[in-house]
Protein backbone atom coordinates (compact mmCIF):
# COMPACT_ATOMS: atom_id res chain seq x y z
CA UNK A 1 0.00 0.00 0.00
CA UNK A 2 1.40 3.37 -0.94
CA UNK A 3 1.91 5.92 1.77
CA UNK A 4 1.94 9.39 0.32
CA UNK A 5 1.74 9.01 -3.39
CA UNK A 6 1.65 11.76 -5.91
CA UNK A 7 -1.05 11.97 -8.51
CA UNK A 8 0.72 10.26 -11.38
CA UNK A 9 1.94 7.33 -9.35
CA UNK A 10 -1.51 6.77 -7.95
CA UNK A 11 -3.00 6.79 -11.40
CA UNK A 12 -0.55 4.39 -12.93
CA UNK A 13 -0.62 1.93 -10.05
CA UNK A 14 -4.39 1.92 -10.08
CA UNK A 15 -4.73 1.37 -13.80
CA UNK A 16 -2.12 -1.37 -13.88
CA UNK A 17 -3.75 -3.27 -11.05
CA UNK A 18 -7.07 -3.00 -12.82
CA UNK A 19 -5.59 -4.40 -15.99
CA UNK A 20 -4.10 -7.38 -14.25
CA UNK A 21 -7.34 -8.06 -12.43
CA UNK A 22 -9.84 -7.79 -15.24
CA UNK A 23 -8.13 -8.18 -18.57
CA UNK A 24 -7.85 -11.86 -19.33
CA UNK A 25 -6.98 -12.08 -23.02
CA UNK A 26 -8.48 -15.13 -24.69
CA UNK A 27 -5.69 -15.35 -27.23
CA UNK A 28 -2.12 -14.46 -26.38
CA UNK A 29 -0.98 -11.54 -28.47
CA UNK A 30 2.35 -9.80 -28.52
CA UNK A 31 2.49 -6.71 -26.37
CA UNK A 32 4.73 -4.21 -28.02
CA UNK A 33 4.81 -1.50 -25.40
CA UNK A 34 2.83 -0.59 -22.33
CA UNK A 35 -0.86 -0.72 -23.15
CA UNK A 36 -2.26 2.65 -24.09
CA UNK A 37 -5.83 3.64 -23.45
CA UNK A 38 -7.75 3.66 -26.72
CA UNK A 39 -10.62 5.89 -25.67
CA UNK A 40 -10.22 9.37 -24.23
CA UNK A 41 -8.13 12.29 -25.46
CA UNK A 42 -4.78 10.53 -25.05
CA UNK A 43 -1.70 11.50 -23.05
CA UNK A 44 -1.06 15.10 -22.04
CA UNK A 45 1.16 17.20 -24.35
CA UNK A 46 4.17 18.74 -22.61
CA UNK A 47 3.60 22.50 -22.09
CA UNK A 48 0.15 22.01 -23.59
CA UNK A 49 -1.39 24.78 -21.54
CA UNK A 50 1.21 27.32 -22.66
CA UNK A 51 0.73 26.53 -26.35
CA UNK A 52 -2.38 28.59 -27.04
CA UNK A 53 -1.12 31.82 -25.46
CA UNK A 54 2.30 31.38 -27.11
CA UNK A 55 0.63 31.07 -30.51
CA UNK A 56 -1.37 34.24 -29.89
CA UNK A 57 1.79 36.18 -28.98
CA UNK A 58 3.45 34.77 -32.07
CA UNK A 59 0.63 36.10 -34.28
CA UNK A 60 0.90 39.46 -32.55
CA UNK A 61 4.67 39.66 -33.13
CA UNK A 62 4.37 38.53 -36.75
CA UNK A 63 1.43 40.80 -37.45
CA UNK A 64 3.22 43.84 -36.11
CA UNK A 65 6.54 43.00 -37.77
CA UNK A 66 5.02 42.52 -41.22
CA UNK A 67 2.79 45.56 -40.89
CA UNK A 68 -0.50 43.60 -40.98
CA UNK A 69 -1.66 45.24 -37.78
CA UNK A 70 -2.20 49.00 -37.68
CA UNK A 71 -0.31 50.29 -34.60
CA UNK A 72 -3.25 52.61 -33.85
CA UNK A 73 -5.43 49.51 -33.39
CA UNK A 74 -2.89 47.37 -31.57
CA UNK A 75 0.62 48.50 -30.66
CA UNK A 76 3.52 46.22 -31.47
CA UNK A 77 4.83 44.06 -28.61
CA UNK A 78 8.10 45.97 -28.48
CA UNK A 79 6.25 49.30 -28.25
CA UNK A 80 4.33 47.88 -25.31
CA UNK A 81 7.56 46.76 -23.66
CA UNK A 82 8.99 50.26 -24.22
CA UNK A 83 5.88 51.78 -22.68
CA UNK A 84 6.29 49.39 -19.78
CA UNK A 85 9.82 50.63 -19.18
CA UNK A 86 8.81 54.27 -19.59
CA UNK A 87 5.89 53.96 -17.16
CA UNK A 88 8.09 52.28 -14.56
CA UNK A 89 10.75 54.94 -15.02
CA UNK A 90 8.20 57.67 -14.44
CA UNK A 91 6.89 55.76 -11.43
CA UNK A 92 3.35 55.90 -12.80
CA UNK A 93 2.93 52.14 -13.11
CA UNK A 94 4.08 51.38 -9.57
CA UNK A 95 1.94 54.14 -8.05
CA UNK A 96 -1.17 53.10 -9.91
CA UNK A 97 -0.50 49.46 -9.21
CA UNK A 98 -0.17 50.03 -5.47
CA UNK A 99 -3.38 52.08 -5.44
CA UNK A 100 -5.28 49.39 -7.33
CA UNK A 101 -3.89 46.50 -5.34
CA UNK A 102 -4.73 48.24 -2.06
CA UNK A 103 -8.33 48.79 -3.18
CA UNK A 104 -8.67 45.22 -4.37
CA UNK A 105 -7.13 43.63 -1.29
CA UNK A 106 -9.11 45.82 1.09
CA UNK A 107 -12.37 45.09 -0.70
CA UNK A 108 -11.56 41.39 -0.93
CA UNK A 109 -10.65 41.10 2.75
CA UNK A 110 -13.75 42.92 3.96
CA UNK A 111 -16.02 40.96 1.63
CA UNK A 112 -14.33 37.72 2.62
CA UNK A 113 -14.86 38.28 6.33
CA UNK A 114 -18.46 39.45 5.96
CA UNK A 115 -19.33 36.72 3.45
CA UNK A 116 -17.88 34.00 5.67
CA UNK A 117 -19.62 35.27 8.80
CA UNK A 118 -22.95 35.47 6.96
CA UNK A 119 -22.52 31.99 5.48
CA UNK A 120 -21.57 30.37 8.77
CA UNK A 121 -24.42 32.10 10.61
CA UNK A 122 -26.95 31.10 7.97
CA UNK A 123 -25.44 27.64 7.60
CA UNK A 124 -25.46 26.72 11.28
CA UNK A 125 -28.70 28.24 12.53
CA UNK A 126 -32.22 28.30 11.20
CA UNK A 127 -32.84 31.84 12.47
CA UNK A 128 -29.63 32.97 10.78
CA UNK A 129 -30.76 31.41 7.54
CA UNK A 130 -34.21 32.97 7.80
CA UNK A 131 -32.73 36.43 8.29
CA UNK A 132 -29.72 36.30 6.00
CA UNK A 133 -30.38 34.03 3.05
CA UNK A 134 -33.19 36.08 1.51
CA UNK A 135 -31.40 39.43 1.48
CA UNK A 136 -28.23 37.85 0.08
CA UNK A 137 -30.21 36.21 -2.73
CA UNK A 138 -31.79 39.59 -3.51
CA UNK A 139 -28.39 41.27 -3.53
CA UNK A 140 -27.19 38.51 -5.82
CA UNK A 141 -29.87 39.39 -8.34
CA UNK A 142 -28.69 43.02 -8.53
CA UNK A 143 -25.71 43.56 -10.84
CA UNK A 144 -22.87 45.29 -9.00
CA UNK A 145 -22.69 47.92 -11.72
CA UNK A 146 -26.29 48.91 -11.07
CA UNK A 147 -25.50 49.65 -7.43
CA UNK A 148 -22.75 52.13 -8.22
CA UNK A 149 -24.98 55.22 -8.61
CA UNK A 150 -26.48 54.57 -5.19
CA UNK A 151 -23.07 53.90 -3.65
CA UNK A 152 -21.76 57.16 -5.12
CA UNK A 153 -24.63 59.04 -3.46
CA UNK A 154 -23.90 57.31 -0.16
CA UNK A 155 -20.11 57.26 -0.11
CA UNK A 156 -19.10 59.92 -2.63
CA UNK A 157 -16.59 59.08 -5.31
CA UNK A 158 -13.67 58.39 -2.97
CA UNK A 159 -12.04 55.20 -1.82
CA UNK A 160 -14.98 54.25 0.39
CA UNK A 161 -17.27 53.79 -2.58
CA UNK A 162 -14.69 51.75 -4.48
CA UNK A 163 -13.84 49.41 -1.61
CA UNK A 164 -17.52 48.97 -0.75
CA UNK A 165 -18.38 48.06 -4.34
CA UNK A 166 -15.65 45.42 -4.44
CA UNK A 167 -16.59 44.04 -1.02
CA UNK A 168 -20.27 43.80 -1.99
CA UNK A 169 -19.36 41.89 -5.13
CA UNK A 170 -17.04 39.52 -3.26
CA UNK A 171 -19.53 38.65 -0.52
CA UNK A 172 -21.81 36.83 -2.94
CA UNK A 173 -19.65 33.93 -4.18
CA UNK A 174 -18.10 33.45 -0.75
CA UNK A 175 -21.54 33.29 0.83
CA UNK A 176 -23.18 31.10 -1.80
CA UNK A 177 -20.48 28.44 -1.94
CA UNK A 178 -19.71 28.33 1.78
CA UNK A 179 -23.36 28.23 2.73
CA UNK A 180 -24.07 25.53 0.19
CA UNK A 181 -21.14 23.46 1.44
CA UNK A 182 -22.24 23.84 5.06
CA UNK A 183 -25.74 22.73 4.20
CA UNK A 184 -24.68 19.76 2.14
CA UNK A 185 -22.57 18.07 4.82
CA UNK A 186 -23.36 14.39 4.43
CA UNK A 187 -26.08 13.33 6.87
CA UNK A 188 -24.13 10.12 7.44
CA UNK A 189 -21.49 12.19 9.20
CA UNK A 190 -24.15 13.76 11.39
CA UNK A 191 -25.29 10.25 12.32
CA UNK A 192 -21.70 9.30 13.08
CA UNK A 193 -21.17 12.34 15.27
CA UNK A 194 -24.31 11.42 17.20
CA UNK A 195 -23.23 7.84 17.84
CA UNK A 196 -19.82 9.12 18.96
CA UNK A 197 -21.61 11.51 21.33
CA UNK A 198 -19.63 14.45 19.99
CA UNK A 199 -20.32 17.83 21.55
CA UNK A 200 -21.86 20.61 19.45
CA UNK A 201 -18.53 22.40 19.46
CA UNK A 202 -16.54 19.34 18.38
CA UNK A 203 -19.11 18.63 15.70
CA UNK A 204 -18.80 22.12 14.23
CA UNK A 205 -15.01 22.31 14.51
CA UNK A 206 -14.17 18.78 13.34
CA UNK A 207 -16.98 17.88 10.99
CA UNK A 208 -18.89 20.89 9.67
CA UNK A 209 -16.21 23.52 9.10
CA UNK A 210 -13.53 21.27 7.56
CA UNK A 211 -16.23 19.63 5.48
CA UNK A 212 -17.28 23.01 4.13
CA UNK A 213 -13.74 24.15 3.40
CA UNK A 214 -13.70 22.96 -0.23
CA UNK A 215 -16.83 25.02 -0.87
CA UNK A 216 -15.32 28.06 0.80
CA UNK A 217 -12.17 27.79 -1.31
CA UNK A 218 -14.21 27.45 -4.49
CA UNK A 219 -16.05 30.61 -3.47
CA UNK A 220 -12.72 32.27 -2.82
CA UNK A 221 -11.54 31.55 -6.34
CA UNK A 222 -14.66 33.14 -7.81
CA UNK A 223 -14.31 36.01 -5.34
CA UNK A 224 -10.74 36.78 -6.37
CA UNK A 225 -11.69 36.93 -10.04
CA UNK A 226 -14.72 39.06 -9.26
CA UNK A 227 -12.63 41.39 -7.14
CA UNK A 228 -10.45 42.32 -10.15
CA UNK A 229 -13.48 42.70 -12.39
CA UNK A 230 -15.14 45.09 -9.95
CA UNK A 231 -11.87 46.96 -9.57
CA UNK A 232 -11.78 47.67 -13.30
CA UNK A 233 -15.37 48.87 -13.18
CA UNK A 234 -14.91 51.27 -10.27
CA UNK A 235 -11.59 52.58 -11.54
CA UNK A 236 -12.97 53.53 -14.91
CA UNK A 237 -15.68 55.62 -13.28
CA UNK A 238 -14.64 58.75 -11.44
CA UNK A 239 -11.16 57.60 -10.52
CA UNK A 240 -8.08 59.79 -10.39
CA UNK A 241 -5.56 57.05 -9.75
CA UNK A 242 -5.13 53.33 -10.27
CA UNK A 243 -4.64 51.03 -13.22
CA UNK A 244 -8.14 51.60 -14.54
CA UNK A 245 -7.60 55.34 -14.45
CA UNK A 246 -4.30 54.93 -16.27
CA UNK A 247 -6.08 52.96 -18.98
CA UNK A 248 -8.90 55.51 -19.25
CA UNK A 249 -6.41 58.32 -19.56
CA UNK A 250 -4.50 56.45 -22.27
CA UNK A 251 -7.74 56.00 -24.20
CA UNK A 252 -8.23 59.78 -24.22
CA UNK A 253 -4.78 60.24 -25.75
CA UNK A 254 -5.04 57.21 -28.07
CA UNK A 255 -2.07 55.48 -26.41
CA UNK A 256 -2.75 51.83 -27.27
CA UNK A 257 0.59 50.81 -25.79
CA UNK A 258 -0.30 52.11 -22.34
CA UNK A 259 -3.72 50.47 -22.52
CA UNK A 260 -1.98 47.19 -23.32
CA UNK A 261 0.43 47.63 -20.41
CA UNK A 262 -2.58 48.02 -18.12
CA UNK A 263 -4.25 44.94 -19.57
CA UNK A 264 -1.11 42.85 -19.22
CA UNK A 265 -0.86 43.86 -15.56
CA UNK A 266 -4.50 42.89 -15.04
CA UNK A 267 -3.81 39.51 -16.64
CA UNK A 268 -0.80 38.93 -14.42
CA UNK A 269 -2.75 39.95 -11.31
CA UNK A 270 -5.59 37.63 -12.20
CA UNK A 271 -3.35 34.67 -12.93
CA UNK A 272 -1.11 35.18 -9.90
CA UNK A 273 -3.99 35.54 -7.46
CA UNK A 274 -5.78 32.51 -8.89
CA UNK A 275 -2.54 30.58 -8.59
CA UNK A 276 -2.19 31.64 -4.96
CA UNK A 277 -5.68 30.44 -4.12
CA UNK A 278 -4.99 27.15 -5.85
CA UNK A 279 -1.76 26.78 -3.90
CA UNK A 280 -3.72 27.41 -0.72
CA UNK A 281 -6.25 24.82 -1.86
CA UNK A 282 -3.52 22.22 -2.39
CA UNK A 283 -2.12 22.94 1.03
CA UNK A 284 -5.35 22.93 2.97
CA UNK A 285 -7.07 20.16 1.05
CA UNK A 286 -4.13 17.79 0.84
CA UNK A 287 -6.46 14.99 1.96
CA UNK A 288 -8.26 15.32 -1.36
CA UNK A 289 -5.24 14.91 -3.56
CA UNK A 290 -5.57 11.16 -3.74
CA UNK A 291 -9.11 11.57 -5.02
CA UNK A 292 -8.53 14.46 -7.39
CA UNK A 293 -5.88 12.51 -9.25
CA UNK B 1 -22.69 -20.60 26.98
CA UNK B 2 -24.89 -17.57 27.53
CA UNK B 3 -28.18 -18.07 29.33
CA UNK B 4 -31.35 -17.87 27.29
CA UNK B 5 -32.92 -14.45 26.96
CA UNK B 6 -36.00 -15.07 29.08
CA UNK B 7 -33.94 -16.21 32.06
CA UNK B 8 -31.57 -13.23 32.14
CA UNK B 9 -31.34 -11.31 35.38
CA UNK B 10 -31.21 -7.57 34.98
CA UNK B 11 -27.71 -7.38 36.48
CA UNK B 12 -26.05 -9.49 33.81
CA UNK B 13 -27.84 -8.19 30.77
CA UNK B 14 -26.68 -5.38 28.58
CA UNK B 15 -29.70 -4.94 26.35
CA UNK B 16 -33.31 -5.27 27.37
CA UNK B 17 -36.03 -4.73 24.77
CA UNK B 18 -39.73 -5.31 25.27
CA UNK B 19 -42.66 -4.77 22.94
CA UNK B 20 -40.68 -2.71 20.49
CA UNK B 21 -42.89 -1.33 17.74
CA UNK B 22 -41.68 0.79 14.85
CA UNK B 23 -43.86 2.09 12.06
CA UNK B 24 -43.33 3.93 8.79
CA UNK B 25 -46.63 5.51 7.80
CA UNK B 26 -49.09 2.58 7.85
CA UNK B 27 -46.48 -0.16 7.51
CA UNK B 28 -45.38 -1.84 10.74
CA UNK B 29 -41.68 -2.59 10.45
CA UNK B 30 -41.12 -4.00 13.94
CA UNK B 31 -44.05 -5.67 15.63
CA UNK B 32 -43.67 -6.20 19.41
CA UNK B 33 -40.08 -7.37 19.36
CA UNK B 34 -38.53 -8.66 22.63
CA UNK B 35 -34.80 -9.17 23.05
CA UNK B 36 -32.27 -9.51 25.85
CA UNK B 37 -28.56 -9.58 25.24
CA UNK B 38 -26.25 -10.72 28.04
CA UNK B 39 -22.96 -9.05 28.91
CA UNK B 40 -20.33 -10.02 26.41
CA UNK B 41 -22.76 -12.02 24.31
CA UNK B 42 -22.33 -11.99 20.54
CA UNK B 43 -25.71 -11.97 18.82
CA UNK B 44 -26.20 -12.01 15.06
CA UNK B 45 -29.43 -10.78 13.53
CA UNK B 46 -30.33 -12.29 10.18
CA UNK B 47 -33.09 -11.23 7.90
CA UNK B 48 -33.99 -10.70 4.28
CA UNK B 49 -33.80 -7.17 2.95
CA UNK B 50 -36.82 -5.27 4.15
CA UNK B 51 -37.26 -7.51 7.17
CA UNK B 52 -36.68 -4.59 9.52
CA UNK B 53 -33.21 -5.49 10.76
CA UNK B 54 -31.69 -2.09 10.02
CA UNK B 55 -34.69 -0.38 11.62
CA UNK B 56 -34.11 -2.51 14.70
CA UNK B 57 -30.45 -1.58 14.89
CA UNK B 58 -31.24 2.10 14.39
CA UNK B 59 -33.75 1.90 17.21
CA UNK B 60 -31.11 0.42 19.52
CA UNK B 61 -28.57 3.04 18.43
CA UNK B 62 -31.08 5.80 19.09
CA UNK B 63 -30.85 7.02 15.52
CA UNK B 64 -34.51 6.73 14.56
CA UNK B 65 -35.79 10.19 15.41
CA UNK B 66 -38.53 10.50 12.86
CA UNK B 67 -39.83 6.97 13.20
CA UNK B 68 -43.09 6.39 14.97
CA UNK B 69 -43.16 3.70 17.63
CA UNK B 70 -43.34 2.52 21.23
CA UNK B 71 -41.67 0.01 23.49
CA UNK B 72 -39.23 -0.45 26.37
CA UNK B 73 -35.56 -0.02 25.56
CA UNK B 74 -32.78 -0.41 28.11
CA UNK B 75 -29.51 0.31 26.35
CA UNK B 76 -26.11 1.06 27.88
CA UNK B 77 -24.81 4.59 27.42
CA UNK B 78 -21.46 3.61 26.05
CA UNK B 79 -22.47 1.91 22.85
CA UNK B 80 -20.58 2.07 19.59
CA UNK B 81 -21.85 1.68 16.06
CA UNK B 82 -19.96 0.25 13.10
CA UNK B 83 -21.68 1.11 9.84
CA UNK B 84 -21.62 -0.66 6.52
CA UNK B 85 -19.44 2.09 5.11
CA UNK B 86 -16.40 2.86 7.26
CA UNK B 87 -17.71 6.41 7.59
CA UNK B 88 -14.36 8.04 8.19
CA UNK B 89 -14.06 11.80 7.86
CA UNK B 90 -11.88 12.21 4.76
CA UNK B 91 -10.42 15.48 6.06
CA UNK B 92 -9.14 13.93 9.28
CA UNK B 93 -6.13 11.62 9.51
CA UNK B 94 -6.56 8.02 10.58
CA UNK B 95 -5.63 8.70 14.21
CA UNK B 96 -7.86 11.79 14.32
CA UNK B 97 -10.73 9.68 13.04
CA UNK B 98 -10.16 7.07 15.72
CA UNK B 99 -10.03 9.62 18.54
CA UNK B 100 -12.84 11.80 17.19
CA UNK B 101 -14.47 13.63 20.06
CA UNK B 102 -12.17 12.15 22.72
CA UNK B 103 -10.23 14.49 24.97
CA UNK B 104 -6.56 15.20 24.18
CA UNK B 105 -3.61 13.13 25.32
CA UNK B 106 -5.54 10.21 26.83
CA UNK B 107 -7.36 9.75 23.55
CA UNK B 108 -4.13 9.89 21.56
CA UNK B 109 -2.53 7.07 23.50
CA UNK B 110 -5.65 4.92 23.46
CA UNK B 111 -6.15 5.63 19.77
CA UNK B 112 -2.63 4.51 18.94
CA UNK B 113 -3.18 1.30 20.88
CA UNK B 114 -6.51 0.62 19.19
CA UNK B 115 -4.92 1.12 15.77
CA UNK B 116 -2.16 -1.32 16.67
CA UNK B 117 -4.81 -3.82 17.71
CA UNK B 118 -6.44 -3.74 14.30
CA UNK B 119 -3.04 -4.07 12.64
CA UNK B 120 -2.66 -0.49 11.43
CA UNK B 121 0.34 0.54 13.47
CA UNK B 122 2.29 3.25 11.71
CA UNK B 123 -0.63 4.42 9.59
CA UNK B 124 -1.76 7.07 12.09
CA UNK B 125 -0.91 10.01 9.84
CA UNK B 126 -2.43 8.58 6.64
CA UNK B 127 -5.59 10.02 5.09
CA UNK B 128 -8.58 7.67 4.87
CA UNK B 129 -8.50 7.94 1.06
CA UNK B 130 -5.10 6.31 1.06
CA UNK B 131 -6.40 3.13 2.69
CA UNK B 132 -8.10 0.16 1.07
CA UNK B 133 -11.71 -0.68 1.89
CA UNK B 134 -10.70 -3.33 4.41
CA UNK B 135 -8.22 -1.01 6.11
CA UNK B 136 -10.84 1.73 6.35
CA UNK B 137 -13.23 -0.67 8.03
CA UNK B 138 -10.47 -1.64 10.46
CA UNK B 139 -10.04 2.02 11.34
CA UNK B 140 -13.78 2.15 11.99
CA UNK B 141 -13.42 -0.86 14.30
CA UNK B 142 -10.58 0.88 16.14
CA UNK B 143 -12.75 3.98 16.47
CA UNK B 144 -15.42 1.86 18.15
CA UNK B 145 -13.03 -0.08 20.38
CA UNK B 146 -11.21 2.93 21.72
CA UNK B 147 -14.43 3.96 23.45
CA UNK B 148 -14.54 0.67 25.43
CA UNK B 149 -18.17 0.06 24.52
CA UNK B 150 -20.28 -2.35 26.53
CA UNK B 151 -22.48 -2.69 23.45
CA UNK B 152 -21.22 -2.84 19.88
CA UNK B 153 -23.85 -2.44 17.15
CA UNK B 154 -22.69 -3.43 13.69
CA UNK B 155 -24.85 -2.86 10.62
CA UNK B 156 -23.57 -5.21 7.91
CA UNK B 157 -20.04 -3.98 8.61
CA UNK B 158 -18.40 -6.27 6.06
CA UNK B 159 -21.07 -6.09 3.39
CA UNK B 160 -19.02 -3.83 1.13
CA UNK B 161 -15.81 -5.87 1.35
CA UNK B 162 -14.59 -8.58 -0.97
CA UNK B 163 -14.90 -12.20 0.17
CA UNK B 164 -11.25 -12.70 1.16
CA UNK B 165 -11.03 -9.46 3.12
CA UNK B 166 -14.30 -10.35 4.79
CA UNK B 167 -12.89 -13.64 6.11
CA UNK B 168 -9.89 -11.83 7.55
CA UNK B 169 -12.16 -9.28 9.15
CA UNK B 170 -14.19 -12.08 10.77
CA UNK B 171 -11.04 -13.38 12.46
CA UNK B 172 -10.13 -9.88 13.58
CA UNK B 173 -13.59 -9.13 14.95
CA UNK B 174 -13.76 -12.47 16.79
CA UNK B 175 -10.35 -11.83 18.33
CA UNK B 176 -11.20 -8.27 19.37
CA UNK B 177 -14.51 -9.30 20.90
CA UNK B 178 -12.87 -12.13 22.81
CA UNK B 179 -10.43 -9.62 24.29
CA UNK B 180 -12.77 -6.71 25.04
CA UNK B 181 -15.96 -8.67 25.67
CA UNK B 182 -18.56 -6.12 24.57
CA UNK B 183 -22.08 -7.35 23.93
CA UNK B 184 -22.47 -7.38 20.16
CA UNK B 185 -25.43 -7.14 17.87
CA UNK B 186 -24.29 -7.89 14.34
CA UNK B 187 -26.86 -7.26 11.63
CA UNK B 188 -26.08 -9.25 8.52
CA UNK B 189 -27.65 -11.11 5.65
CA UNK B 190 -24.69 -13.48 5.38
CA UNK B 191 -25.65 -16.76 7.08
CA UNK B 192 -22.08 -18.10 7.17
CA UNK B 193 -20.84 -14.87 8.72
CA UNK B 194 -23.47 -15.18 11.44
CA UNK B 195 -22.66 -18.84 12.19
CA UNK B 196 -18.92 -18.34 12.28
CA UNK B 197 -19.08 -15.36 14.65
CA UNK B 198 -22.15 -15.47 16.88
CA UNK B 199 -23.06 -17.13 20.18
CA UNK B 200 -26.68 -16.76 19.25
CA UNK B 201 -28.52 -16.12 16.02
CA UNK B 202 -31.84 -14.39 15.59
CA UNK B 203 -33.92 -14.32 12.44
CA UNK B 204 -36.17 -11.37 11.83
CA UNK B 205 -39.03 -11.73 9.38
CA UNK B 206 -41.70 -9.13 8.68
CA UNK B 207 -41.12 -7.47 12.02
CA UNK B 208 -41.13 -10.63 14.16
CA UNK B 209 -38.23 -12.57 15.61
CA UNK B 210 -39.00 -16.02 14.25
CA UNK B 211 -35.83 -17.79 15.36
CA UNK B 212 -33.57 -17.63 18.41
CA UNK B 213 -30.82 -20.18 18.00
CA UNK B 214 -27.97 -20.85 20.40
CA UNK B 215 -24.76 -21.81 18.53
CA UNK B 216 -22.65 -24.19 20.59
CA UNK B 217 -19.95 -25.00 18.06
CA UNK B 218 -16.36 -24.60 19.26
CA UNK B 219 -14.47 -21.55 17.91
CA UNK B 220 -12.82 -20.97 15.51
CA UNK B 221 -15.59 -22.55 13.52
CA UNK B 222 -14.98 -24.79 10.57
CA UNK B 223 -17.25 -24.15 7.59
CA UNK B 224 -16.81 -27.80 6.59
CA UNK B 225 -18.11 -29.10 9.93
CA UNK B 226 -21.36 -31.05 9.31
CA UNK B 227 -22.96 -29.30 12.31
CA UNK B 228 -22.11 -25.96 10.67
CA UNK B 229 -23.82 -27.13 7.48
CA UNK B 230 -26.85 -28.29 9.42
CA UNK B 231 -27.29 -24.94 11.12
CA UNK B 232 -26.84 -23.19 7.81
CA UNK B 233 -29.57 -25.30 6.21
CA UNK B 234 -31.88 -24.66 9.13
CA UNK B 235 -31.31 -20.89 9.01
CA UNK B 236 -31.63 -20.68 5.24
CA UNK B 237 -34.94 -22.45 5.60
CA UNK B 238 -36.12 -19.86 8.09
CA UNK B 239 -35.03 -17.18 5.63
CA UNK B 240 -37.13 -18.78 2.92
CA UNK B 241 -34.22 -20.12 0.88
CA UNK B 242 -34.48 -23.80 -0.01
CA UNK B 243 -31.17 -25.62 -0.20
CA UNK B 244 -30.85 -28.74 -2.38
CA UNK B 245 -30.70 -31.00 0.68
CA UNK B 246 -33.96 -29.64 2.05
CA UNK B 247 -35.63 -30.06 -1.28
CA UNK B 248 -34.49 -33.66 -1.47
CA UNK B 249 -35.77 -34.37 2.02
Amino acid sequence: MATIWDADEAKSSRSSSRESAYTVPAVARPVTSRNRRKLGPGPAIPFGLQMGPALLVLFWVAGSAFGWIDPRILSAPWTVIEAFGRLIEQGRLQDNFVTSATRALLGLSIGLVIGTILAVTAGLSRIGEALIDGPVQIKRAIPTLALIPLLILWFGIGEGMKVTTIALAVIIPIYIHTHNALRSIDSRYVELAETLRMSQKDFIVQVVLPGALPGFLLGLRFAVTLCWVSLVVVEQINATSGLGYMIELARNYGQTDVILVGLVVYVLLGLVSDGLVRLLERRVLSWRRTLAS
Amino acid sequence: MAPHSSQLKSASRTVHVRNLIRRFATKTILDRVDLDIAEGEFVALLGRSGSGKSTFLKALAGLDYDVEGTGTLEIPDNLSVVFQDARLLPWRTVIQNVTLGLPGAVGQEAGRKALAEVGLEGREAAWPNQLSGGEQQRVALARSLVRQPSLLLADEPFGALDALTRLKMHDLLRELCARHRPAVLLVTHDVDEAISLADRILVLDEGHLIEDLQIDLPTPRDHGDPRFAKIRTQLLGRLGVDTPRRRAA
